[in-house]
């Protein structure tokens, strides 16, 4: 049976996550068939069919799904569900919104966050924010997989050639209704697809500050990152958070400053090849996990690095 | 109106929690527990809107072991009105809490459902939206901040590129962020309050519920350690490592 993933795509450009969840995909058989779903879709179904090892894809282009709300989305899938044995979809807030809904309306226990596929039923995950690994079986008929895109390869963005097909819309439920959104936009690559990530933590002090993290990233090309607690005050917007219950990332480079290393933290960030820690504190746990850890004042050695790096 | 708010008792997440030899699962025998910090996010914003007047009435539902009566006992001293105790093994699922929230919901007819947007053991984050299908009602996940008319709720919610503001009818599902609030702390003459308050006990046979597990755990694993690194210096020593031994800079 074929299996179905959900492009997940925002002003005309696929999420980088999604060719991580066709990866995943392809570890559990062929044909993959991917789902475009959303209002005006433009260039992204052309895009799709460039994706390696995508055969086919559906176009769902009407005003129900603009802005991907979960209460339309769901029966779209359900709809489709009966042809696929597994539906994925990148384990980011649109995959985390839609997918469980549509699972329960399949009577279906999602499983999310898969890292490992084991075999097409069975799949290893992320439990206690990642201090334990369960490797789990499912007995339904049609398996609903969210994908933690760290954990595998983004799959090939050029190189397919599949076939487009339109399908109908399956109408407004008129439950919710999009009214406003305020991105944070910026000229820096994506966290989580990013090479390096620099982050900061409640060590910053203030917001002000952070543009010492930013100025580093500029010359790095990379994105910057932060820690629940450097949210919590306001010195960075909360889609920079890095964690257990904010963004996973592995970079190859990730350099944590001013932050303490807490459980929630690590497990956002562990993965990465390298991990930087600037801390004042010899005794943080963040230098446990770091593989080159300086102890210092980071508001002397972070515009010692910007300068370093000219 | 009557607000509905899951809780769950988990493992405080202070704890290092550690997985059995047996690789059946981690240990949960002598470990602190705790109520999911979303959960007490979630009792405080129906809390709140109780005390703005736009609810009568604040009832916790906790579906686990006997012991998880504490953790609704922990949201009454907080100031919710009574409780509702499911036991089940502490393993249940997602999708069959979600069923038995659902047949609750129907019971009970609450104008909203407050819950955490994940529970920091299986960190699953889908419990509310299954719930909100079941339903067949409106979800608003991940809410940095809600504010209800008697129709509509408006929630600012947490998505990957930043914020977005969604209006959905009530009754409504919402799952709640970090940032929502600030939790109270319960005094002690609420502690002791809490302790009358009532509870009642129900099954999941009597709310015609199969909470038979549709995933089987084949194990539980601990991660692999990173291996320890080097302490630097300088700056200088830093850079120059970062130069020749990880090549990206
Ligand atoms: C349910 C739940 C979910 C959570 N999810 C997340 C999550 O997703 N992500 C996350 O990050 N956290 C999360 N947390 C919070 C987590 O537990 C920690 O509180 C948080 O990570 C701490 O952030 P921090 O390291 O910036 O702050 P702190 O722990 O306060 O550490 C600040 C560090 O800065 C250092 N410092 C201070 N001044 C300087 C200086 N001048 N120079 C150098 N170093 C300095 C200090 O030595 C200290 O180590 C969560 C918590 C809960 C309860
Ligand atoms: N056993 C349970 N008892 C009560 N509420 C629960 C239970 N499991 C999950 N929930 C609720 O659902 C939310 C999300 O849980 P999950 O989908 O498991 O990550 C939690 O924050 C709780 O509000």
């Amino acid at each position: 049976m074929a299996i179905l993933v959900i492009i997940e795509h925002h002003n005309g450009a696929i999420a980088p996550a999604t060719l991580s969840t066709v990866t995943a995909a392809s570890k559990l058989g062929e044909p993959i068939e991917a789902l475009v779903a959303g209002h005006e879709v433009k260039n992204i179904p052309e895009t799709s069919t460039e994706i390696k090892s995508i055969s086919k894809v559906l176009v769902a282009d009407s005003g129900e799904y603009a802005h991907s709300l979960a209460e339309n989305l769901a029966p779209l899938i359900v709809q489709l569900a009966e042809n696929y044995s597994h539906i994925l979809a990148p384990a980011t807030t649109f995959g985390k919104n839609i997918m469980p809904r549509a699972a329960a309306l399949l009577d279906v226990m999602q499983i999310s966050d898969i890292v490992e596929v084991v075999s097409p039923d069975t799949f290893k995950r992320p439990i206690y924010a990642g201090n334990a690994f369960a490797t789990v079986q499912s007995m339904d008929r049609i398996k609903l997989i969210t994908v933690r895109s760290t954990a595998f390869e983004a799959s090939e963005a050029s190189g397919g050639s599949a076939v487009i097909e339109k399908i109908s819309g399956t109408g407004n439920l008129g439950l919710s209704e999009f009214k406003s959104s305020e991105l944070s936009g910026s000229e820096r690559p994506e966290l989580t697809s990013a090479g390096i990530v620099v982050s900061g933590g409640r060590g910053m002090q203030d917001k002000s500050h952070f543009s010492m993290l930013e100025n580093v990233a500029d010359k790095l090309g990379a994105a910057v990152g932060a820690s629940r607690a450097a949210v919590d005050a306001g010195f960075a917007p909360n889609d920079y958070q890095v964690g257990q219950t904010g963004k996973v990332v592995a970079p190859e480079l990730y350099m944590a400053i001013g932050i303490s290393g807490a459980i929630q933290h690590l497990a956002g960030m562990k993965d990465s090849k390298v991990i930087v820690a600037i801390n004042k504190d010899e005794e943080a746990p963040i230098f446990q996990v770091a593989d080159y850890g300086l102890v210092a004042d980071l508001f002397e050695a972070v515009p010692e690095l910007n300068s370093k790096l000219e | 109106m009557k607000i509905l708010v899951p809780v769950k008792r988990v493992i405080d997440y202070n704890v290092k929690v550690r997985v059995k030899q047996d690789q059946t699962g981690v240990e949960l025998n002598n470990v602190k527990m705790a109520m999911n910090p979303f959960d007490e996010i979630a009792v405080e914003q129906a809390l709140r809107i109780k005390e703005a007047g736009d609810a009568q009435e604040v009832v916790l539902v906790s579906i686990g072991p006997s012991q998880a009566q504490e953790t609704l006992r922990t949201g009454l001293a907080m100031g919710a009105d009574r409780g509702i105790f499911i036991e089940a093994p502490h393993e249940t699922e997602s999708l069959s809490v979600a069923k038995l929230l659902a047949n609750v919901a129907k019971k009970e007819n609450p104008g909203l459902i407050i819950c955490g947007k994940q529970a920091i053991d299986d960190d699953n984050n889908q419990t509310g939206q299954m719930m909100s299908a079941i339903l067949g009602w409106s979800q608003a996940t991940f809410a940095s901040s809600v504010s209800l008319t008697s129709e509509n709720a408006t929630v600012i919610r947490e998505i990957d590129g930043g914020l977005e503001t969604i209006k959905v009818k009530m009754p409504a599902v919402i799952t709640v962020d970090l940032r929502l609030n600030e939790p109270r702390y319960a005094s002690l003459p609420n502690i002791m309050k809490a302790k009358k308050k009532p509870i009642d006990t129900l099954t999941a046979d009597s709310l015609g519920v199969d909470i038979k597990p549709r995933l089987s755990v084949i194990k539980v694993e601990e991660p692999a350690a990173r291996e320890a690194g080097i302490k630097v210096n300088s700056v200088a020593e830093l850079v120059e490592k970062l130069k020749e031994e990880v090549g990206v800079i």
